[in-house]
């Protein structure tokens, strides 16, 4: 199904945002995910279910001042 | 010596020198300029997970931060929804429920937005982070935002980045005096004398990136922020002299030969 990651369309075969992340290879340390705008609970990975069209942002630390 | 520790809602600062982790050439830089300053704090900026290179490196692979106190930042952050949802994102990443507050007003200056800064502040504080609000030298919104909740007030010695030093040294001075929260100057340092000076005002801390990342040998400069802020921090212990017009001889007078 397409999705939106990070501003980016994709295609997925997750169905889940712990799947998705294991997908693009992304370590579940230290990311915050948002789906559709909202802040999930690093709890919710593995349940919040993806949809078509879904916006998924993953965030990281970087260095900043 | 008498422990001088820096102790901000209960949790306890090892360092007076905090610094940032941007503009260094690689992560190894980094690491080595942080361990150089001493520093048990340092700042983060939140960014977009980068998707395409998946192999790039985590800033955290260098950074143990269970060894430092991980202060995340709002950069970027121009209205005080994206303030919002910066501080929350950075909090459910799971490190730290501290947070460098920015709401920036001005692409050119990144003055902050004072307004939009008190608001997100009030906010935030509710919510149970630790705020620290980067501000204006101003005493009114630097008593304002205290008032609002935030654990210590952050203003700038000049604007980021741009190296100009301590530019309204009595305006920091007021500030102090009226201050029930630490204060930490943040941005404007642009060499070890400034953060000496902003510690010799009485500052509880300084927040330094740009001044050590961009000098020509990181790491000894981080060395050298280390000794200027334990310079400037004993400097303001111990109480220096009054200023006088006219000299005192530090010699006695008395035992001349005639």
């Amino acid at each position: 199904m397409k999705i939106r990651l990070n501003g980016k369309e994709c295609i997925t075969e997750a169905k889940t945002i712990s799947e998705l992340l294991e997908e693009n290879n992304i370590k579940v340390e230290f990311v915050a995910v948002e789906l559709n705008k909202k802040i999930l609970k690093r709890t919710e990975f593995d349940t919040v279910k993806i949809n078509e069209g879904d916006s998924v942002e993953v965030v990281i630390f970087v260095g900043g001042g | 010596m008498i422990e001088d520790k820096l102790i901000i809602k209960g949790i306890e600062f090892k360092s007076r020198l905090w610094v940032g982790t941007g503009k260094y050439k690689d992560f190894e830089e980094t690491a080595k300029a942080i361990e150089a300053s001493g520093a048990d704090v340092v700042t983060v900026a939140v960014r977009r997970v980068n998707i395409t290179d998946r192999n790039s490196p985590n800033l955290f692979d260098y950074l143990d931060p269970k060894k430092y106190k991980i202060l995340p930042n709002t950069a970027g952050c121009y209205t005080v929804e994206d303030a919002l949802r910066y501080s929350r994102l950075a909090r459910e990443a799971g490190v730290s429920d501290l947070i460098k507050l920015e709401v920036i007003g001005d692409e050119k200056t990144l003055f902050p937005d004072v307004i939009g800064l008190l608001k997100a502040t009030e906010i935030l504080a509710k919510e149970g982070f630790m705020v620290f609000p980067y501000t204006n030298d101003d005493p009114i919104i630097a008593k304002r935002l205290e008032d609002a909740g935030a654990a210590a007030v952050m203003p700038l010695g000049a604007p980021i980045g741009s190296g100009l030093g301590i530019r309204n040294p009595f305006n920091i001075k007021i500030i102090l005096e009226q201050a029930k929260v630490p204060i930490i100057v943040d941005a404007g340092v642009g060499t070890a004398s400034d953060a000496t000076i902003a510690m010799e005002l009485g500052c509880d801390a300084v927040l330094i990136n740009t001044a050590i990342a961009g000098a020509r040998d990181p790491i000894m400069m981080a060395t050298a922020m280390k000794n200027a802020v334990i310079a400037g921090r004993l400097a303001y212990k111990a109480g220096r002299i009054v200023k006088k017009l006219y000299a005192t001889a530090s010699s006695p007078f008395d035992g001349m030969i005639g």
